[in-house]
């Protein structure tokens, strides 16, 4: 009996512990990234390191390090994703859930599945090699890499998050909501805009704060198309993102420099928590919604 | 019905059918794009050695062994700490607070970036721990990238595992942990396994966080004794290298097509796990 008492003892231990793990981890990450992050923006000055517009932090003679030019990249690079992939997300996501027969529904499913496994990399690689030469020659420029590349290539990276939770917005909505609709001679096209999509808004504005998290955080495909220098946004020019600057310059970086790329990753982390929370607001909406 | 309010139905319901159309093309075109640029380049010679200075030639051996090496020793610490946590949320929890609290944390934890990642792996546990760019440090890492699918699948899984198994398991004197040994994990064993393999395509297409951690060394063959200590470039990683550094285009194709045949086969293993799960519920 004694032995059997021990060993409960002990499970429940073992368990909670693993139990525990999550929040440790979380709590690693929030005090690394603040503790590392705060030294370059104490010696740099927070107005000066999030409003200067010069990111030259490699430079021998006159370092400059205002991030100003990587956080507008970041958000027009996520607005310019958002733009593009929601409404062809959405519509695809109408497509499965109220327009396609399940056989065919059923076929398209895995495709974007599998459009969500495929590495960021491989991305990068087919942005490279295909979107970046086709950019140049459609638009006349001497080289395609740049915003504009980076925009098409997160807009089909979020395709697959903005997809599967619309869907799953759409399918919650009530059957009477579009049989009633349908009963007062709205057409089935009219109740999918008109009905549907309205009554699943809140989880699908949950889909695409999913997408711009995803856009937001994406180093390596970005790094492989956008150019990499630091410009302040603009369609066509070479550009650096919050997490490409990180990427591109952790390798060799020292001093000052080093320690402005963890300050950088601190912005990068404090955007994810809102975004984190705004999406938690929104699905909980999404629930009471019902 | 005017003729208005056809023109915009016929409009609105060619966008939808666009837009699907766009997706499933988007996909076929990657995928044949890159079979078709990458499949050629595969070679034994080039599966089977190292790269080597002296023939100038370049081999990905190397990086193969360390991508399954990674996704063995990650499997190995996440499986446990995963599964241990959705069976605490699950089975033990009693405080709706606690409960709450870690599953915010797990979707945090969902939330953040690789790079993120990438950097607290290098800080904790190539520097503070001391274990430098190793294998270990990035396998480490990738743990806690893990981490939420593990207790996202195994959590979901339990959750069907009806309560009268317990209750019946209970009420003949088995104790909890005897309960959750014999009746619970084997039931959700499914949701497991479903878990492991999101867990290892995650593995394989991983790149940004392992760049600062695991690195991108790719250059002698590491038995697995050795391996965990020294640095070492998984494919993706490797892809990227021979990519954006080296401009080795060709090579970076074939590691595509290998990677991509890689992302083919897991999500086949995954709906079959799926389909086998479903027989089994109905």
């Amino acid at each position: 009996m004694k032995v059997k008492h021990i060993i409960k003892k002990v499970m429940n231990g073992v368990f909670f512990m693993c139990g525990m793990v999550a929040i440790a981890f979380v709590a690693i990450i929030t005090v690394y990234m603040i503790v590392s992050g705060i030294p370059a923006i104490k010696e740099i000055g927070l107005i000066k390191f999030l409003t200067g517009t010069i990111w030259t932090p490699a430079s021998s003679k006159d370092p400059q390090y205002g991030i100003l030019p990587l956080i507008m990249t970041s958000a027009y690079g996520t607005f310019g994703a958002v733009l593009i992939g929601v409404p062809v997300g959405l519509m695809t996501a109408v497509f499965l859930s109220k327009v396609a027969p399940p056989s065919v529904a059923n076929k398209v499913r895995p495709a974007v599945e599998l459009l969500a496994g495929i590495p960021s990399v491989v991305y990068g690689l087919v942005g490279t090699m295909v979107l970046v030469p086709t950019v140049a020659k459609v638009f006349g420029l001497s080289k395609g890499s740049g915003l504009f590349s980076a925009i098409l290539v997160l807009a089909i990276m979020i395709l697959p998050s903005v997809i599967s939770v619309s869907e799953t917005a759409l399918n919650a909505v009530p059957k009477e909501y579009e049989e009633a609709s349908l009963a007062l001679g709205a057409t089935h096209t009219e109740t999918i805009f008109k009905v549907s999509i309205p009554a699943a808004k809140s989880g699908i504005a949950a889909g695409i704060v999913l997408g711009v998290g995803r856009s937001i955080g994406e180093a390596m495909a970005v790094m492989m198309v956008a150019g990499n220098v630091a410009n302040m946004p603009s369609l066509f020019k070479s550009v650096s993102f919050l997490t490409t600057s990180i990427a591109k310059d952790m390798g060799y970086a020292s001093g000052l420099h080093r320690q402005a790329l963890f300050s950088i990753a601190l912005v990068l982390f404090a955007f994810i928590l809102i975004i984190n929370t705004v999406m938690n607001k929104l699905l909980k909406k999404e629930d009471s919604d019902k | 019905m005017s003729k208005k309010r056809k023109v915009i139905g016929a409009v609105l319901k060619g966008c939808i059918y666009l837009a699907a159309a766009f997706t499933v093309l988007m996909l076929v075109l990657i995928i044949g794009y890159i079979l078709v640029k990458g499949v050629p380049y595969i070679t034994w010679g080039l599966l089977s050695t190292a790269p080597s200075a002296l023939n100038n030639t370049i081999g990905i051996l190397p990086n193969i062994l360390n991508t399954l090496y990674v996704i063995l020793l990650t499997i190995l610490i996440v499986l446990p700490l995963g599964v241990g946590a959705a069976i605490y949320l699950n089975e033990y929890a009693s405080s709706k607070r606690l409960v709450g609290m870690i599953e915010a944390t797990v979707e945090i934890l969902a939330a953040i970036p690789s790079i993120i990642y990438g950097l607290v792996g290098m800080l904790f546990f190539s520097n503070f721990l001391g274990f430098k760019m190793s294998l270990l440090s990035g396998c480490l890492t990738l743990v806690i990238v893990i981490l939420p699918t593990i207790i996202r699948t195994t959590q979901e899984s339990l959750k069907t595992v009806p309560q009268s198994y317990r209750e019946g398991a209970l009420g003949l004197g088995a104790t909890k942990w005897y309960m959750i040994r014999t009746i619970v994990v084997p039931c959700s064993l499914d949701g497991i396994v479903t878990g492991c393999i999101l867990a290892i395509g995650r593995i394989v297409g991983e790149s940004a966080a392992l760049l600062f951690t695991a690195g991108l060394a790719a250059g002698a063959v590491n038995s697995i004794f050795t391996a965990y200590s020294a640095s070492g470039g998984t494919l993706s990683v490797a892809l990227y290298m021979y990519v954006s550094e080296r401009g080795e285009f060709d090579i970076g194709f074939a590691i595509a097509a290998i990677l991509m045949l890689l992302v083919l086969l897991i999500n086949g293993a995954t709906k079959l796990v799926q389909k086998k799960l479903k027989q089994k519920n109905t």
